[in-house]
């Protein structure tokens, strides 16, 4: 089993050190940069959105129900959610969710390509498709996923809003001002840079598996399955170890 | 043309190719033929780099394909045009994309330089009206036009075609035969096809070349097919009661 997660390893490296090469044409670059942007990012934000409206609503409620002293500001509810969103929820969770989002579909989408001789055509014609296919998405998702985990933050803290407005579970007020109590802006940077770790993971480990594809529409299953998994696992791993270098 | 000097190649420790030696002319089609698993494929691929043989060496006109730098082999490569089994065009873009990607990569040519090129192949292939089709939308017959279209889009000098009938019926399939065949000599390519179709070898094989187990069995051209000692090759060539029933009792001419 170590002998193969170092042959593993070993091929994930060779593999990158072709993903990251100059590529052939930057207008081609481009061109797929934007393409990719769409498909792997905008499109993900819908899911992300209504993902993070309702985790934002029920964080607040549960925290609303739990904290029943009277000696505890409410507004500890709203400071409690905030924490849990920028800390965790949107950077972790939402890296695990887009793990199986577009993991799933680079793995598939290349490792369908492979199957079908698709990237032998290219590299016939004498074209780096490890770097065609794969740079833009690990650039796109690498920049553009912060901004994706923003969106999830700003959405978390609405949801959170719209519950306490609704069901007046606590003031609105006092929900605002747990929101603002005691905001450390270091917090954002370091969800930032889990987000753009997490994402170059997914990105990087799903093209590896689709890249490696063997044995028909099975193998393009299992891949598609292995990446989910692997970037599950070193997303988790990855969280520990990023969270020991930029919390302590 | 191309010589191929004792190649050989195993997988896992697998022999699949065994002291391959043979030369490919320019302006002809020549034709490897053998039974499925017979090694074909990997030669073809072990010919065209995407397999490097465990020994022996690919010529192309004078150069040591193999031994060059990736670097030195992109320019060989961009002189290549191959068609694969299953045409290999690519899903997420449309006819015209597919005929232009070597161009977008390889050549500084204008939009309408490169719009006059996409025309000029798709109508080569009897196909001037597929632009903005994608390739789900085009029938077998019409996916193999296609990569030939883009096979041909730099002006290869070198043309590859890994069975270039499966799947298609008879008719579509000579007509897909007769096309390679032109062009081959129409610009004096040097083209090699993989087949298992007697039908191919019979209307274009100009040279053929008899592969089993891994091993060149037999030499040729397809008047000299009919007549050969080769045991293994008369089993391939014969396999129908029919066949066996033409071989005696009919003198066939080519």
């Amino acid at each position: 089993m170590f002998k193969r997660a170092f042959e593993l390893t070993g091929e994930y490296i060779l593999l990158m050190q072709r993903v990251f090469r100059k590529p052939e044409k930057w207008s081609l670059f481009g061109k797929q940069l934007i393409l990719e942007a769409d498909k792997l990012v905008m499109q993900s934000i819908p899911l992300i959105a209504l993902i993070s409206i309702f985790i934002g609503a029920v964080i607040v409620m549960q925290t609303a129900l739990n904290l029943v002293s009277p000696l505890i500001p409410k507004m500890y509810v709203g400071y409690m959610a905030r924490e849990s969103l920028i800390l965790e929820f949107c950077s972790t969770m939402v890296c695990l969710i887009l793990a199986g989002k577009i993991g799933s579909n680079i793995a598939s989408e290349i490792g369908s390509m492979r199957i079908t001789e698709q990237i032998d055509a290219m590299e016939m014609m004498g074209v780096n498709s490890a770097n065609y296919l794969i740079l833009p998405k690990v650039v796109a998702t690498t920049l553009l996923n912060p901004f994706l985990m923003l969106m999830s933050f700003i959405l978390g803290l609405a949801g959170g809003w719209l519950i306490v407005y609704t069901t007046g579970i606590i003031p609105v007020a006092d929900y605002m001002t747990g929101l603002q109590f005691w905001f450390l802006g270091h917090y954002i940077t370091y969800s930032i840079i889990k987000t753009a770790v997490f994402s170059f993971i997914i990105t990087t480990v799903a093209s590896f598996y689709g890249y490696t594809a063997t044995g028909g529409s099975l193998g393009v299953g299992r891949s598609s399955t292995q990446s989910i998994v692997t970037s599950s696992a070193l997303i988790l791993v990855f969280n520990l170890i990023l969270t020991q270098l930029l919390l302590r | 043309m191309i010589a191929v000097q004792h190649i050989s190649k195993s997988f896992l420790g697998k022999e699949v190719l065994h002291d391959i030696n043979t030369t490919f002319q320019p302006g002809q089609c020549s034709l490897i033929i053998g039974a499925s698993g017979s090694g074909k494929t990997v030669l073809l691929k072990t010919i065209v780099g995407l397999h490097s043989p465990d020994s022996g060496d690919v010529i192309f006109d004078q150069v040591v394909f193999n031994r060059l730098k990736l670097s030195e082999q992109k320019k060989i490569r961009q002189r290549i045009g191959m068609l694969f089994q299953g045409s290999a065009l690519f899903d997420f873009a449309t006819v015209e994309e597919n005929i232009r990607f070597p161009m977008d990569f390889f050549t500084d040519w204008s939009n309408g330089e490169k719009k006059d090129r996409v025309d000029f192949c798709l109508k080569r292939v009897h196909l001037e009206n597929a632009h903005k089709k994608y390739p789900a939308e085009l029938s077998g017959g019409m996916q193999k036009r296609v990569g030939i279209a883009r096979a041909i889009a730099l002006n290869p000098q070198y043309l590859f075609c890994d069975e270039p009938n499966s799947g298609l019926d008879p008719l579509t399939a000579i007509h897909i035969d007769e096309l390679i065949a032109e062009i081959t000599q129409e610009y004096n390519i040097t083209t090699i096809i993989n087949t298992h179709d007697m039908n191919s070898v019979l209307e274009i094989g100009d040279q053929i070349s008899f592969i089993h187990q891994g091993r060149i069995k037999w030499e040729g051209s397809r008047r000299e097919i009919f007549h050969t000692n080769c045991p293994e090759l008369n089993e391939f060539v014969f396999t129908s009661n029919l066949a066996k029933q033409l071989k005696t009792k009919t003198d066939i001419q080519l």
